[in-house]
């Protein structure tokens, strides 16, 4: 019903010595996705493991998504939202600050290491941060190694 | 193919005129069961609808005449119940290939229930305590069930127990779901009414994998109690709180699943102030119930500080045995890591 599809499109997970992380970075709309692309604009490089989502918002980030992620096969989710005060829609972010707070706990439960969740505030003109944050948990997730979710 | 002619049995066009019906149960407790017994003098109406041809609890065939059967023999079967060893996984795949329609019976059978809670530990840490440390157990010589066993007589086996329970879609095809722990009698009597109907009337069925015999909303959709949407400041378990008649649960700081549970079981236990649980399993148009359910509890949450925000988590005792109660088999992060990766089934030896 629910988990066949899923486990039928998730992507292999490729040999250790060829294995490169998958970061999925959700990004809000308003601050951080403007936050990336002026990184981009300036020509700052970051690592290419992470993939970037815009959404809306970071309230707009449903815990199912991140799990999803996980078990489509990526290794690390990053949410970035405006910083606490700055959301476009008031509270989004602080709604998303506590998702993430109990859907850490969550991982730990199912003994996933919940660095590899991780919730950051970048603004429009933070295009250097938001370089430094994907590069900062490209590093933590090669340390931790590929995720391999039990199925 | 043999046809059996037993004398004195019903003539063969008084048998073959009644759809056939079969109820098994897998791993189970036997609720669902009596669920169906629940339906009271309505299952002299299902009786008159259907031959019923294989009921372990009820009626004395065995799983050799189901094996006798030809493929698709049976019209109907509702099954019950977890997959979680070797016996269970072998009657689902006979249940299905002797079956038109497989129904996903319960919550077990749609997506683990109890049972599956065992998917937080491992097989070794199960057959552990269950033969050598609960203290009520006494086994100085640590005899453990084994697969095979050689005796005088004869060899002895049993089913393989797996590191992992799953839910029947799992491991075959199944054409319909009727959540619930149990399944509440009037919707099992409304499913078998419309399956009377389809039948008699020849009426087209329901497209495959409907969710039948429940509501399309949330549990929260039918609670009688009011709510306020109130931010909350702590959580309480139920023995902290007597709650406030009437008013929402979650408003009072008690965990209740309502949110993020589908609706078919009338607010059951909502109504009489005791949270929901969420035995009918995850609301429509989500896959994972306790995802959502953290999804709906930090809307409720009273904090935009960390440290606060953890200290009111913090009354959250156990996230995966309560988000995951019923739905555990279907979980989108699997089961908790520990077990053998590949196929689950199993691994470890029984056993010294
Ligand atoms: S719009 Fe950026 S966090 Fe809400």
């Amino acid at each position: 019903m629910l988990t066949a599809t899923d486990h039928e499109t998730a992507i292999e997970t490729p040999h250790v010595e060829t294995w490169q992380p998958r970061i999925i970075a959700f990004l809000c709309n308003w601050c951080s996705y403007t936050g990336a692309d002026l990184a981009g604009i300036s020509r700052i490089q970051w690592d290419p493991s992470v993939s970037i989502v815009r959404v809306m918002c970071s309230g707009r980030m449903d815990p199912t998504f991140v799990v999803k992620a996980y078990r489509l096969g990526a290794d690390g989710v990053i949410i970035s939202g405006c910083h606490p005060g700055d959301c476009h829609y008031q509270e989004g972010n602080y709604k998303a600050l506590r998702r993430v707070h109990l859907l850490k706990r969550l991982l730990i439960g199912f003994g996933i290491d919940p660095e590899r969740l991780r919730l950051v505030w970048v603004s429009a003109s933070e295009g250097d941060q938001w370089a430094e944050t994907a590069n900062d948990m490209a590093r933590e997730i090669r340390d931790l190694g590929p995720l391999r979710l039990p199925t | 193919m043999s046809i059996d002619i037993e004398p004195g049995a019903d003539t063969a066009a008084e048998t073959t005129a009644k759809p056939k019906l079969a109820l098994y149960w897998a791993s189970s407790c036997g609720g669902c069961e009596i669920a169906v017994l629940d339906i009271k003098e309505k299952i002299l109406d299902v009786d008159a609808a259907f031959d019923i041809v294989f009921w372990p609890v009820a009626v004395d065939f065995k799983v050799k005449d189901v094996e006798a059967m030809a493929d698709g023999e049976i019209d109907l079967c509702l099954f019950n119940g977890a997959v979680r060893n070797s016996d269970n996984a072998y009657m689902a795949e006979l249940l299905r290939r002797k079956a038109k329609v497989l129904v996903a019976f319960g919550s077990c059978a749609c997506e683990g229930c109890i049972p599956a809670l065992s998917n937080t530990t491992s097989r070794a840490a199960t057959l552990d305590w269950v033969y050598q440390e609960s203290p009520s157990t006494d086994n100085p010589d640590d005899t453990r069930p084994q697969e095979r066993t050689v005796t005088a007589f004869g060899v002895l086996e049993l089913p393989e127990f797996w590191e992992t329970v799953r839910a029947l879609d799992q491991i075959v095809d199944v054409d319909y779901f009727v959540p619930g722990c149990p399944p509440q009698a009037h919707q099992i009597w409304a499913v078998l009414e419309t399956v009377i109907d389809i039948l008699q009337n020849d009426k087209p069925l329901p497209p495959k994998g409907t969710v039948l015999g429940a509501g399309d909303r949330t549990c929260c959709d039918e609670c009688p109690l009011v709510r306020e949407e109130k931010k909350i400041t702590g959580f309480k378990r139920v023995y902290e709180i007597i709650p406030e008649p009437g008013r929402c649960l979650l408003d009072q700081g008690i965990l209740c699943m309502g949110p993020a549970t589908r609706s078919g079981c009338g607010g059951l236990c909502v109504s009489v102030g005791v949270p929901c649980r969420g035995c009918y399993g995850p609301a429509p148009n989500s896959k994972d119930q306790g995802t959502k359910m953290i999804a709906a509890l930090a809307s409720v949450v009273d904090s935009q500080d960390p440290e606060e925000i953890d200290r009111i988590l913090d009354g959250i005792v156990d996230p995966i045995g309560t988000f995951y109660r019923f739905s555990m088999a279907k979980a989108t992060l699997g089961r908790v890591a520990g077990g053998p990766s590949g196929d689950g089934r199993g691994t470890v030896e029984v056993g010294s």
